[in-house]
């Protein structure tokens, strides 16, 4: 908790400077909309918090919204199935393409980077080949109006990806910080040799990150797709995994391994967006924007890793309690 | 040569302090030219914090350091290094990838090529061959370090700081990982080094060593100066009392127990030696010494039968019945615990609490439909404290803050707060402090007591003739006999060792 604090804070500033800044920040339809994006984004961040707090990665998350948003329109449009087996469909490739990651690392011993590199161009790959290199459109969404109002829709004026997200951050932050398994993930992040020693299943837990990974991915790509309504297989969640990523990074994970908290993931994803929002609602020029990000990355980064050199030589030099 | 009069090296009235707790209160040490000083004391008691302090690694907060004469401050290790001081770490830092000469050299490589820089390796190799020498070390300066011995680094790093022109070397536990007759090259090592001017700082828990090295031992206990001894002053019973204030006390061997064999290998083979069948047993309430050289396959074997490393064939049985373990948790579910060699590597998770740690193996007792209840832990942790006697300010400090003897007792706790029916300890004591081992050599004799199967792997001869019931000796993979009691000698188990037959 305490270490989401320093997060929490550049947070709380970035949004009262912005709407300081400009009132528009706090209009309900600008709030919905980040709200939204924020939903989206940090549902498969937290996916890749659990794998990274493992001492992995997962590259392919936004190769996999390309592949599975193609999926969803050929099954919905073109074959017109009923909407709920799609979407069953989808979570359950999903998964299984996770899966697949984590098999492939824990029993071959290949180093996650690799084996979710050569997800992420298979899966862009898959997509492009698959929709014959054209934009899938969604339409006016006959025969699945359901599923692109719940995908679109609010509850109570509540976007529904940012209401699933807190439902499954919550979920989440009872896994990782009050069960089993999230002690196990833990474990085997710091030392996988010592959980090993101590009976802990260090593959099985390993892979399951990854199926993690892979199962709120297709959550977030069904709302990616009808958010866009329409999936365009080249550029469709292109590099939207380094959001995830940095989010995670953002919100205390060690790319060691070992170390992340939700609540951290969940504002680091917010924060990503609230910077895009400021770069549009700033009148920066939106070619500027990764560049922005980049900085403000940087600077939390930074001063994160000087703010604890501060604290450890201070504890080192602390006279007598 | 021996040691002169006036001392290169004065540290005076060092204070430091960390977080609160006093490291170190107005300690004194003098070393002289060519002196082989032995620092001896409990974990905790100040070595290491003294020895980064002359080291440049950490800044006292009172006292002086004069080095020949000259009062002077230690800024960081370059600093030590360029006033003569090398440190010799107990975890070696050669680097693995380059040669012997790469590592002699490193950073100080002889170059050419102007601003190309580029590495002179004729001179680099002919500059290594006298330091090699000089340490009698038969390697040429061309081998990949790592193709060498754990002894060899050692000795490449002793090169290195006599390649730096080091005045004072300090070896930090130096032997833990060596053979007996690796130990002994090095104390000749040490002997000829001293001879030419070399002064030695040598820490060390093994007192038989330091009966045969040192000049003069200089005792800390609890960040003091405890006493020092002379030449002829250098006593094993004299230094314990020193460091702890009393005499060790070694529980003694019970002997006319019936040997049930409770625990029986049949035909194991491992990985490691895949053409050696072993065979043995363990008894419930005996503690089985498991003696052999460095590499004779003794952890492997451990390793394999606790479901950590696959195994080739052969069957474990329990009690007559044949167990199946394919994983560490079809050992653990038996109660078939391993306590690793390498506490930090293999036996703890440093960034966790002692609570996290102790409850680790057997977490489902401490969750109900997978949610950890806490207080459950905190109050098992809590209970394996006071009963193991660990010095921490609670159950929620982090292990990775804990002396090495505490840290070995967090680990034990682990397993005994379940119910261990065999238990193979790898080198339970190793770089632990005297009064840390008695409790747990008292500690395993009072679980062989309460009926447990003690399998107690060690490199330490004295530790294995004065704790063991029974002692087996492994030589590259098999074993070579099994000495009872009455048989047992120093000789009797280095002759086993070193693949004589019984």
């Amino acid at each position: 908790m305490k270490k989401d604090l320093g997060i929490l804070l550049i947070f709380v500033v970035l949004c009262t400077v912005l709407a300081l800044l400009n009132p528009r920040f706090l209009s309900a339809t600008n709030l919905q909309n980040t709200a939204r994006l924020v939903g989206m984004f940090g549902i498969f961040s937290m996916g890749i918090g659990f794998v990274i707090i493992t001492g992995g990665i997962d590259l392919s998350s936004g190769s996999l919204f390309s592949l599975l948003g193609v999926l969803l329109a050929i099954g919905l449009v073109d074959h017109q199935l009923p909407w709920l087996l799609v979407v069953v469909g989808v979570l359950v490739l999903g998964g299984l393409l996770g899966l697949f990651h984590g098999l492939v690392i824990t029993r071959l011993g290949i180093q996650p980077f690799i084996v979710t590199l050569c997800g992420l161009l298979w899966y862009r790959g898959m997509a492009n080949f698959l929709a014959d290199d054209s934009t899938k459109g969604f339409g006016n969404a006959e025969g699945f109006e359901t599923l692109a109002h719940l995908a679109t829709g609010n509850v109570l004026g509540v976007p529904v990806p940012f209401a699933l997200l807190i439902v499954i951050g919550v979920v989440a932050w009872v896994v990782l910080h009050r069960c089993v398994y999230g002690r196990y993930l833990l474990a085997v992040g710091q030392n996988e040799e010592a959980a090993r020693f101590s009976g802990v299943n260090t593959k099985r837990v390993v892979a399951s990150a990854y199926v993690i990974s892979g199962s709120l991915g297709a959550v977030s790509a069904i709302f990616f797709a009808f958010y866009a309504n329409a999936v365009q297989p080249s550029s469709h969640g292109s590099f939207y995994e380094l959001f995830g990523i940095a989010a995670a990074v953002l919100g205390g994970c060690s790319l060691r391994g070992g170390e992340g908290s939700v609540l951290g993931i969940l504002i680091g994803a917010a924060l990503l967006q609230v910077l895009k929002n400021l770069v549009n609602l700033l009148g920066i020029r939106s070619s500027l924007d990764f560049a922005v990000m980049g900085t403000v990355i940087f600077i939390g980064v930074v001063t994160d890793e000087l703010l604890k050199r501060r604290k450890r030589t201070r504890l080192l030099r602390a006279p007598g309690a | 040569m021996t040691p002169q009069d006036d001392p290169i090296l004065v540290m005076h009235g060092i204070d430091k302090r960390f977080s609160g707790v006093q490291a170190l209160k107005s300690v004194d040490l003098a070393v002289h030219r060519g002196e082989v000083l032995a620092l001896i004391g409990e974990n905790g008691a100040g070595k290491s914090t003294l020895m980064n302090v002359l080291g440049g690694v950490i800044q006292p907060d009172a006292g002086r350091i004069e080095i020949d004469g000259r009062e002077t401050t230690v800024g960081d290790v370059r600093h030590a290094m360029a006033l003569g001081i090398a440190f010799i770490h107990q975890e070696l830092h050669s680097l693995d990838n380059l040669d012997v000469a790469g590592n002699v050299f490193l950073g100080r490589e002889p170059r050419y090529g102007g601003p190309l820089q580029l590495i002179d390796r004729c001179r680099l190799h002919a500059a290594t061959v006298p330091y090699l020498g000089r340490l009698g070390l038969e390697v040429a300066p061309e081998t990949p370090v790592a193709s060498l011995s754990l002894a060899q680094r050692q000795q490449i790093e002793i090169a290195r700081a006599l390649a730096l022109r080091a005045r004072i070397i300090i070896m930090d536990e130096p032997t833990s990982s060596l053979t007996p007759a690796e130990t002994h090259r090095l104390l000749d090592v040490i002997n000829d080094l001293q001879a030419t001017g070399v002064s030695v700082i040598y820490i060390s828990h093994r007192l038989s060593e330091v009966e045969i090295v040192a000049h003069r031992v200089e005792v800390l206990r609890d960040g003091r100066n405890a006493g020092t001894l002379r030449r002829d002053e250098i006593r094993h019973q004299a230094m314990i009392r020193l460091m702890v204030g009393r005499d060790l006390s070694i529980p003694s061997q019970v002997q006319a127990r019936a040997a049930d064999e409770f625990l029986q290998i049949k035909d194991f083979r491992t990985e490691a030696y895949p053409d050696a069948a072993v065979s043995f047993s363990a008894s419930r309430g005996q503690i089985l010494g498991f003696a052999g050289l460095v590499g004779a396959g003794r952890s492997e074997l451990a390793r394999a039968i606790c479901g950590m490393d696959a195994r080739r064939a052969g069957g474990i049985y329990l009690a007559g019945r044949p167990v199946r373990i394919t994983c560490a948790r079809d050992a653990i579910d038996q109660g078939i615990y391993l306590v690793p060699e390498d506490r930090r590597k293999s036996g703890l998770i440093g960034p966790m609490t002692i609570r996290e740690n102790v409850t680790l193996s057997d977490l489902g007792r401490y969750a109900r439909l997978g949610w950890i209840r806490r207080a459950a832990e905190t109050q098992a942790a809590t209970q394996q404290c006071q009963a193991m006697n660990v010095a921490a300010p609670s159950v929620e400090a982090r292990v990775s803050n804990l002396s090495g003897g505490n840290q070995q007792k967090v680990v034990l706790g682990k397993w005994l707060s379940m119910r261990p029916k065999v238990m193979f300890l790898d080198e339970p004591t190793r770089g632990i402090d005297v009064g840390a081992k008695a409790e747990i050599y008292h500690l395993m004799r009072r679980l062989a007591d309460r009926g447990v199967a003690i399998v107690m792997i060690s490199s330490d001869m004295e530790e294995l003739l004065a704790v063991s019931d029974r002692i087996m000796v492994m030589h590259e993979g098999r074993i070579t006999g099994t000495l009872e009691q009455e048989a047992f000698s120093e000789e009797a188990v280095m002759h086993l060792a070193v693949g004589g037959t019984p």
